[in-house]
């Protein structure tokens, strides 16, 4: 039976009184490209700050490839194989965007807390450093510290260091929030290329993207998912319709 | 593009690290004096205890005021090792900072897996706990800190070998600088691993450190235990060097000071601790030498970096190095230049009104002599002259500093215009 | 019996004074994130700035003269000095006070000199309360007690019942907000600050003359209050009560235990060698380590102190 790469069982969330989100069940399967959409304020970003162990959950179970993971800390749950970008961009700022990449794969290639080895002649962590930096185009500004990089640069090295330990689960949080058309055209481009073969779970209000990229969509609702399907199902739901009152979907939206 | 693996040591970098030792080596030739030694002995510890500060503060991002801890108990085993020896004479003198090493790096366990549980302020406050912890805890037990008078020790045991002893001062300087220039060049490659680098990490971003596989605390945590092993041969060399240790060296001047050293040096730069250390040392015998008020001196100079200039001399440095790279240095000289007398001015009105307050305060036998002038404490008239020359200064210095603003925004304009071309 | 609470009402007088300074550092941390590692300079400061108003019209208008000042001046150092490390991060806010108690004590030294000064209990207050068994009360440990308690009461009501407070309390979680809804957030951190250190003082004030004014008396108390905001919980006013409370008390029953460990071990049924020692240490000289024992027994059981918000 094939495992599931994330799967939530009734999960909950309450900060104090405030209930956030309310018995949310998701299952998505290995390589699958699944988008989250929802109104402002539905939860979706504590859904992935659930999953990814940066809150504790109130109650509910959150399962990893099929172990569980819901009381592990988000360093327990990376090493597991699941990474995620965050939606405000959340990179090493005095760092240069090598080594920022570089950082993110030594973990997974099992170089830990040595201090007795050479970082620059950890062959396969360079290598591998300058594969992904290639990847996400930012080979000219590899030696720059990532502080100053542009505002679409630093979303492509935080998609890079999502994706550069090899991680198959990847959760993007609005990972093209605050481009412009044509950035997000390429940011479209550069995630495809890079989950390819992998899970890709994303939170997006960008419809056009939302469409292009996912297998199936979950919509989320006061805390609440009121549909699961494909595009054509979702697009075709009264449900999702009376809960985006006001917003199109046919032409695809930027919010 | 693949990787290839630079060597380990470049043309320039050989240069720098045989320029470095070299420069230890010849020094004690040149400035022979017996002070002048006892001076370069300081400086070298200081340089190695302000190092392993750095590790914590410009590396790992963890602001410490009980450093003093690792450096202590470093001495203190260190003593007590050349004490037991002398007995038994079963280790060599100039292994024995090693010793302080381990005892600090055991420190660094026990401690540090209680400090790093935290970060940031939390960490700040129970470092200066701990650091008052060991300094009430070293009164209680004479035994092993010798109470008031502390613990001393003889570092000429058994015959000499080559007729090194180490009873000169002579000799314990080389020792010393060989066990600083092996310090220097361990911090510096600890710097360039895996450790290193995520301690850098969890630096800038330790949220983003847990989401690419560290535990922040771990890092934390070893660079702690690292920084406490390096500490303690800075404190053991200090035991060999001065054959006593009391329990300021656990306290709280301790700590400050190597905080001071490391900030004034520059905590974003490798090179920075050293430039503080050499500095402090040098300016603590000279301004002591010459006036009572040093500490407040101190305190004003520290401040001022803090307000002004707090990335250090280092970053001080490197930002007019890139002026002289683009050959713009020059430029900002005009601007330097005005706001010098209005710089002297203050300076001399402050100095004044310090002394004059310190005279006051103390009731000094000796009367008292600013830049060489007799002054009279307990009439109006100094005072009020200085106290005129501080403001007079300050309006000045308030007046020409824009222009000095004003030249680095034309030059660093022409810099980033270049660039970007 | 006597003991008991003669040592109880010693250590709440000690623990009330250790609140007062605990609770000005508490405020300044919740608001502006500034741990004021220059707090205790404030304390020196107010029993400084008290003797000094004191020699020239008495100790009565010294009390309210003297946190006024001190406050003002930290309203000055606030604006023109913290404000302008804020930029740089918080490493250097605490450096700024870090290098501010340092200076502190270097003016203190400039102005007043080495030695102690002689600050004395006004002869309207140095008597006795009341005897209790054979010790003597002192009446000026009512009054230090009368004197915090007013303070803690006032600024409950200050916090809960005025509008500033109501906007301060806003203000310590939500600034931004506050902000946009036309307050001046600098200027209320100006008086944040000032009002902090100005508690500070006023604990200075009454505790220098009980205790002894000299250039060392700010490192003296200034760790123990870090301690006592690290148990109570960073950034819990309640907390912070509770801590100082127990840790005064405490610290004060165990200056006053005269008995070794083996004896307290002996209480337990246990039997010590008693030549070790460790054994041999009485309660009274462990007194000085007790708060950092404390404070390092709460981070390994419970890090984020008595009340302290949990780290998400």
């Amino acid at each position: 039976m094939n495992v599931p790469a994330l799967q939530l069982t009734d999960v909950r969330k309450s900060f104090g009184q405030t209930v956030i989100i309310n018995g949310v069940n998701l299952i998505v399967p290995r390589g699958e490209r699944h988008a989250i959409i929802g109104p402002n304020g539905a939860g979706k970003s504590t859904l992935f700050n659930l999953a990814s162990a940066r809150f504790p959950v109130t109650s509910g179970d959150i399962t990893l490839k099929g172990e569980s993971v819901t009381d592990l800390k988000p360093h327990q749950i990376n090493r597991l194989g699941l990474s995620r970008s965050f939606q405000l961009t959340n990179i090493f700022t005095n760092l240069s965007v090598f080594e920022n990449v570089r950082c993110s794969v030594l973990w997974s290639l099992n170089y830990k807390y040595s201090f007795w080895r050479r970082l620059a002649a950890l062959r396969d962590a360079n290598e591998q450093a300058h594969r992904v930096i290639d990847a996400i185009g930012l080979a000219h500004r590899s030696d720059t510290v990532a502080g100053i990089l542009s505002y679409a640069e630093q979303r492509a090295l935080e998609i890079g260091i999502t994706i550069a330990g090899g991680a198959d689960v990847i959760l993007l949080d609005e990972p093209t929030a605050g481009m412009s058309k044509s950035e997000t055209g390429d940011a479209v481009a550069l995630i495809r290329r890079v989950t390819e073969g992998k899970t890709l779970i994303m939170v997006e209000h960008d419809m056009s993207v939302v469409f292009d990229l996912a297998d199936r969509i979950s919509v989320l609702v006061y805390g609440e998912i009121i549909a699961t399907g494909t595009p054509a199902e979702i697009r075709a739901s009264a449900a999702v319709q009376e809960a985006y009152l006001g917003t199109t979907f046919a032409e695809g939206s930027h919010d | 593009m693949s990787a290839l693996v630079p060597p380990l040591l470049s043309r320039r970098r050989f240069f720098l690290w045989g320029a470095l030792a070299l420069l230890m080596i010849v020094l004690p030739l040149v400035f022979d004096k017996g002070y002048a030694l006892s001076l370069m002995c300081q400086i070298s510890i200081m340089i190695i205890f302000s190092l392993s500060y750095n590790m914590l503060l410009g590396q790992t991002g963890l602001l410490s005021f009980g450093h003093a801890a690792y450096f202590g108990i470093g001495a203190f085993a260190t003593i007590h090792a050349l004490n037991f020896v002398g007995k038994a004479a079963a280790l060599p003198v100039s292994i024995l900072p090693l010793v302080g090493g381990l005892a600090g790096l055991l420190g660094g366990v026990l401690f540090g897996y209680v400090s790093t549980k935290r970060a940031g302020t939390t960490f700040a406050m129970i470092s200066l706990g701990i650091g008052e912890l060991m300094a009430s805890a070293s009164l209680m037990f004479p035994v092993v800190f010798g109470g008031e008078a502390g613990v001393s020790g003889n570092r000429v045991i058994g015959k000499a070998v080559f007729g090194v002893n180490f009873g000169p001062q002579i000799q314990i300087y080389y020792l010393i600088a060989a066990w600083t220039f092996l310090c220097i060049l361990a911090m510096y490659a600890l710097t360039q691993t895996p450790l290193g680098r995520m301690a850098n990490a969890v630096r800038d971003n330790p949220e983003r450190a847990q989401f690419v596989g560290y535990d922040p605390q771990w890092v934390r945590f070893m660079m702690m235990i690292l920084a406490g092993f390096f500490a303690g041969i800075a404190g053991g060399l200090s035991a060999l060097n001065y054959e006593m240790v009391t329990a300021e060296s656990l306290g709280g001047w301790t700590s400050g000071v190597v905080l001071m050293m490391a900030f004034v040096g520059g905590i974003g730069f490798f090179y920075g601790p050293i430039i503080g250390a050499v500095l402090i040392s040098l300016l603590a015998i000279a301004v002591a030498g010459v006036t009572k008020a040093w500490l407040f001196y101190f305190g004003l100079f520290f401040l001022t970096m803090v307000l002004y200039a707090p990335g250090g001399i280092a970053s001080l440095l490197a930002m007019h190095k890139r002026l002289w790279n683009a050959g713009l240095l020059l430029m900002v000289m005009p601007a330097y230049a005005r706001v010098t007398i209005p710089l002297l001015l203050t300076f001399a009105g402050l100095v004044s009104l310090v002394e004059m307050a310190y005279q006051q305060a103390e009731v000094l036998e000796t009367p008292l002599l600013v830049f060489g002038a007799s002054i009279d404490v307990n009439s109006l008239a100094p005072w009020l002259i200085a106290l005129a020359l501080t403001a007079f200064g300050l309006v000045l210095l308030k007046l020409s500093w824009p222009r000095v603003s004003e030249a680095w925004r034309q030059v660093l304009a022409g810099i980033n215009g270049e660039v970007a071309r | 019996m006597e003991f008991f609470l003669i040592s109880l009402l010693n250590g709440v007088t000690y623990g009330l004074l250790l609140f007062m300074l605990s609770s000005g550092l508490t405020l300044i941390f919740s608001m502006m994130g500034v741990l004021n590692f220059a707090h205790a300079s404030f304390y020196m400061l107010g029993a400084y700035f008290a003797y000094q108003v004191s020699t020239y019209v008495g100790f009565m208008p010294a009390l309210i003269v003297a946190p006024l000042l001190v406050g003002g001046l930290g309203m000055l150092i606030e604006r023109y000095g913290l404000r302008k490390a804020h930029k740089f991060g918080h490493v250097a806010e605490l450096l700024f006070t870090f290098g501010l108690s340092f200076l502190i004590e270097e003016v203190v030294h400039l102005i007043w000199g080495k030695a102690p000064v002689d600050y004395r209990i006004p002869e309207v207050l140095d008597g006795t309360l009341f005897t209790l068994f054979s010790t003597n009360f002192p009446i000026y440990k009512g009054f230090m007690m009368m004197v915090s308690v007013g303070m803690l009461v006032a600024l409950y009501a200050g916090l809960t019942r005025t509008r500033i407070g109501l906007i301060i309390q806003a203000a310590l979680s939500k600034p931004d907000m506050v902000e946009a809804l036309g307050h001046n957030v600098p200027r209320i951190f100006m008086l944040v600050f000032g009002g902090g250190v100005a508690f500070a003082a006023l604990a200075g004030v009454i505790g220098g003359n009980a205790f002894i004014t000299e250039p060392g008396m700010a490192t003296a108390v200034g760790s123990i209050v870090f301690v006592v905001v690290v148990v109570g919980g960073l950034g819990s006013l309640t907390g912070a009560f509770l801590a100082s409370l127990l840790i005064g008390v405490v610290q004060t029953f165990a200056i006053g235990l005269n008995i070794s460990i083996t004896d307290v071990a002996a209480l337990f049924g246990i039997e010590l060698v008693a030549s070790g020692v460790v054994a041999r240490l009485t309660v009274t000289q462990l007194a000085p380590i007790l708060p950092y024992l404390f404070m390092v027994a709460i981070l390994i059981f419970r890090p984020r102190g008595l009340m302290g918000a949990r780290e998400s």
